[in-house]
């Protein structure tokens, strides 16, 4: 008898456990809210990730668009990036990283008294193509820079 | 969420109409990749939507991925903006967790001569 419920128990706490494991792991993707670009952003190649943010992958390179990142990074978990547009109403910038396992890293919508000029900080997994797009006047210009990491910041 | 302290942080500086402003957020940004020392992974929960009003237009509207950097920062330059304006700025992250606030732009001190 005694046994019998210490397996019970043991069998409870087992099935419980699981579930609220299966349940954490379900929750977090349905958790994804709608206005949230996810088929751009949980892309896994910057082709599909083009496509699902700015519906092209043909994107010419321009000289108006300026892109300011480190060429060797002491480590990989933050990178400043920062984008300066010289471009006339320069509507959105997004960053990408082609080595990371979701290249698209950030859209920035800018409003109209905005200027075309972003920085942030990123996580760069291995040393990789660091890619940003712009719109401006409703067309796409692109600029890219080799960024080198010494110690990757994905994954710790 | 009750929290005390207010997730946001800004500096603003001030040349002629334009204003620089750095923004930083307190948050994880967990990628859902990293594991913990039991080597179970650790959940994703990142920010994805941050956007930033100002005088009622939105000037910013942000989408994150999870490789932004822990705690993001944020720099960008405004036009028609003075000081002691008000920036009212939000977020939203993948677990539903949001903040927001109204911050004042001040610029820094300056350093006497």
């Amino acid at each position: 008898m005694d046994q019998q419920r210490r397996i019970l128990l043991k069998s409870t706490l087992a099935a419980s456990a699981t579930g609220m494991a299966i349940s954490a792991g379900l929750l977090t993707p349905k958790a994804v809210l709608a206005a949230w670009n996810t088929s751009a952003f949980t892309a896994k190649n910057v082709n599909d990730a083009l496509t699902g943010a700015y519906g092209s992958t043909d994107i010419p390179e321009s000289d108006k668009i300026k892109l300011k990142a480190p060429e060797l990074a002491q480590s990989g978990s933050k990178v400043t990036l920062s984008v300066t547009s010289n471009l006339d109403k320069t509507e959105s910038i997004s960053f990408l990283v082609k080595e990371n396992i979701q290249p698209l890293c950030a859209t920035f919508n800018l409003g109209s008294r905005t200027e075309g000029y972003i920085s942030t900080n990123v996580k760069i997994g291995k040393s990789s193509d660091v890619i940003a797009i712009v719109k401006a006047d409703g067309k796409l210009y692109s600029i890219k820079q080799y960024v080198k990491v010494a110690i990757g910041g994905c994954g710790g | 969420m009750a929290k005390s302290k207010s997730t946001f942080k800004i500096r603003s500086r001030f040349k002629g109409d334009v204003a620089t402003i750095q923004c930083q957020i307190t948050h994880p940004m967990e990628t859902g990749m990293r594991k913990d020392k039991k080597g179970n992974l650790i959940p994703a929960h990142f920010i994805q939507k941050f956007t930033c009003e100002h005088a009622g237009d939105v000037v910013l509207d942000t989408e994150l991925n999870t490789s932004v950097s822990k705690n993001p920062y944020i720099k960008f330059k405004l036009s028609g903006a003075k000081e002691g304006d008000t920036l009212k700025l939000h977020w939203v992250d993948n677990k539903g967790n949001s903040d927001s606030a109204e911050l004042e732009m001040k610029s820094r001190r300056r350093k006497k001569k």
